[in-house]
């Protein structure tokens, strides 16, 4: 790949504004959104209430959390298989900690915190000295992670699963900031889907407006070039493994406190779901493209789905097939805009 | 030459009388001594399920095994896999490693068939557990432990006519899964209300939440949840808490934040099978069938539920649920 003279780039020539917003990448899955969207109102009759979106935008969040960090991650150029397990690994520490040594569970929030920043910083060191692509290496931390969620779960407290830690000092300051629910206009809606719009917003603002945000794109882009005009690839990398783990850490605090305890074995094939959320809102499997509204709106599309569903009392034994379809339908629609709009450029 | 004869005829007796290699008041005492479980060989016995990492129930089931095999001085061995196919490899490798004795389940029978019968043929002892209480005789099994899910639903049927309830939801949280399809059927067979099944993400909790909360909100008249698994429960009660519907839970097996629960009232019943029998009473068969040749149920399986834990008895499962055996 050469590096076009600036002079007489054609790629920052001024385009029309329309052409721009069909340039976006998440421009495809904004569409499929709101075909779905459109569809359950049609199908669905319970789907249009105020109640049942906050329940939408709520497994939405579940999703789009870890998809914020996992698209920007992707545009890096890089795959993280193991951010399923390690949001449940994050969760485990925390409750762990705190109940077996009997500590106020801000402590054992924070150790999980440094815990799995440090996971996520072995992620990316693992990936750039090794030079595997971050597929295997993750891979291997996956179920490196999965035995480990597992093995002392069972050496620390005998059981499969956390005991509850609902009446431990500091819970409910904890779960007021990860997982309570307020009302707005009479309206339940979980603290994690202000959350998720606040990261979403970090996320664009570093994508868009700084010049980390440039860093990730030119690294997912094109590694080699990135190094050649001076930008610090090996620390971007690892920054955005660091990410995905900040996000696993924050989520898995999420499910901490709004469920008490933890199960060892959950989030094993999350890690996908996540991946699925970025592409459909227009991320690249080869890195350098896409945004992180895109993935908001992937896991908004996921939420619409998986939830719509059930509003539309559809037979839940072809909930899979519906999932895949609709996704597929997604990213489809998604390649065909985008396609015209390069086309047109 | 006959003090000769008589010597050697003495010398004879004598060698006769130091040991004999067969009966006698000796082997039986040791055949005693066996059956008391303090002496014998060390059995080396192994457990194949077909439970995925980490699954609560079956970590219940293993520690029944475990302090069976601390008794009855026996290896435990243990391996699991989803997946029939690989779960036949792994019955396989414990044939080749000639096990004294095997338990298996059936959850996929039509995969684990030829392994088992490998394992008939080779002379090592078969007793299925928990699934399979249709083929486990047919496939030569000794014995089978386990709760017939069907029957166990009905009980949960009857319960939730006990609780009152007109309408109610099934959650299913692993699709394609013939026991739990049973239990739901079982349910609806003597539930006098109307009920239908909702398919929930068993190993995402936020979903299963979410998909509750919004079955409850796409239907209001639901005044009932019949959950299979107890984590699954727990959810639902905040689910229903979360959407402001009155619908009662209950569910299917437990742990220790569930009798809680039970306590105080926020989950109705729970249908409990009995996953520690199940485990000990496996191991414990082949023991007594190495030492005894005993086989229990009569070529019938073995049920080890439903028991039911409601308000009346909770407080007494409490603390073995506290341990994670109950």
């Amino acid at each position: 790949m050469t590096i076009a003279p600036p002079a007489a780039d054609e790629r920052v020539a001024a385009r029309s504004s329309f052409r721009k917003l069909l340039g976006r990448p998440e421009i495809g899955a904004l569409i499929g959104a709101i075909v779905l969207f459109v569809f359950f109102s049609l199908v669905a009759d319970a789907f249009l209430r105020a109640s049942s979106f906050s329940t939408v935008l709520y497994s939405s969040a579940s999703m789009g959390i870890m998809a914020v960090s996992v698209s920007l991650l992707m545009i890096g150029g890089e795959f993280d298989l193991s951010a399923g397990v390690m949001v449940t690994s994050s969760a485990l520490i925390a409750s762990m900690f705190s109940y077996e040594l009997t500590l106020n569970v801000w402590v054992g929030v924070v150790v999980s915190l440094v815990v799995t920043l440090a996971l996520g910083f072995l992620n990316g060191l693992l990936y750039v000295r090794t030079g595997l692509p971050s597929f295997i290496v993750t891979l291997g931390t996956f179920f490196m992670l999965a035995g480990l969620n597992l093995g002392f779960t069972k050496l620390i407290t005998h059981n499969v699963a956390t005991p509850s830690i609902e009446d431990m000092d500091g819970f409910s300051q904890a779960r007021a900031v990860f997982a309570r629910d307020f009302t707005i206009g009479g309206v339940q809606v979980n603290i994690s889907v202000l959350w998720w719009i606040v990261f979403v917003a970090i996320a664009t603002w570093l994508l868009l407006r700084t010049r980390s945000g440039n860093w990730i794109f030119a690294v997912g882009g094109s590694a080699a070039s990135a190094r050649a005009v001076g930008v610090p690839v090996t620390r971007t990398k690892i920054a955005l493994f660091m990410g995905v783990s900040f996000t696993a850490w924050f989520y898995g605090m999420h499910i901490l406190f709004n469920f008490k305890s933890v199960q060892s074995g959950e989030g094993v094939g999350n890690e996908f779901f996540y991946i699925i959320c970025a592409v459909v809102g227009g991320c690249l499997l080869t890195g350098g493209y896409g945004s992180a509204i895109g993935a908001a709106i992937g896991a908004f599309i996921w939420g619409m789905t998986s939830n719509g569903i059930v509003y539309a009392e559809w037979n839940p034994d072809w909930f899979k097939f519906f999932l895949g379809a609709m996704l597929l339908a997604a990213t489809v629609v998604n390649l065909v805009v985008r396609r015209r709009a390069e086309a047109g450029k | 030459m006959k003090r000769k004869v008589i010597a050697a005829a003495l010398a004879g007796l004598l060698a006769l009388s130091a040991c004999s290699s067969s009966g006698g008041k000796k082997a039986d005492e040791q055949a005693t001594k066996a059956l008391n479980g303090s002496g014998g060989p060390r059995l080396k016995i192994a457990m194949v399920t077909h439970s995925a990492q980490g699954d609560a129930f079956w970590d219940i089931v293993q520690k029944g095994a475990q302090s069976a095999s601390a008794k009855d001085n026996v290896q435990f061995l243990y391996a699991a896999d989803p997946d029939g196919g690989k779960q036949a490899q792994l019955v396989q490798s414990y044939i080749d490693q000639h096990v004294d004795g095997l338990i298996v389940t059936l959850a996929k029978p039509d995969a684990l068939k030829d392994v088992v019968a490998k394992a008939v043929a080779a002379k090592i002892p078969v007793v299925t557990i928990n699934s399979g209480a249709e083929e486990s005789a047919k496939f030569g099994a000794l014995a089978h432990f386990g709760q017939d899910e069907n029957i166990a639903g009905q009980a949960a049927g009857e319960q939730l006519n006990k609780a009152g309830i007109k309408k109610a939801v099934c959650l299913i949280h692993e699709q394609g899964n013939v026991g739990l399809e049973a239990r739901c059927a079982g349910a609806k067979k003597t539930f006098s209300g109307q009920m239908q099944n909702l398919f929930v993400q068993g190993a995402n909790m936020p979903q299963v939440k979410s998909a509750v909360t919004a079955k409850l909100q796409a239907d209001k008249g639901i005044d009932g949840i019949l959950a299979l698994n107890a984590q699954i429960a727990l959810t639902a009660v905040d689910a229903a808490k979360g959407s402001g519907s009155k619908a009662k839970v209950a569910t299917f097996d437990m742990n220790k934040d569930l009798v809680t629960a039970i306590k105080d009232g926020r989950i109705q019943f729970a249908v409990d099978q009995q996953p520690y029998l199940q485990g000990y009473e496996a191991v414990d068969e082949l023991w007594l069938y190495k030492r005894n040749g005993d086989i229990l149920g009569g070529g019938q399986p073995v049920l080890t539920g439903p028991a039911i834990v409601d308000k009346s008895n909770a407080d007494a499962v409490a603390p073995y649920a506290d341990r994670g055996t109950r």
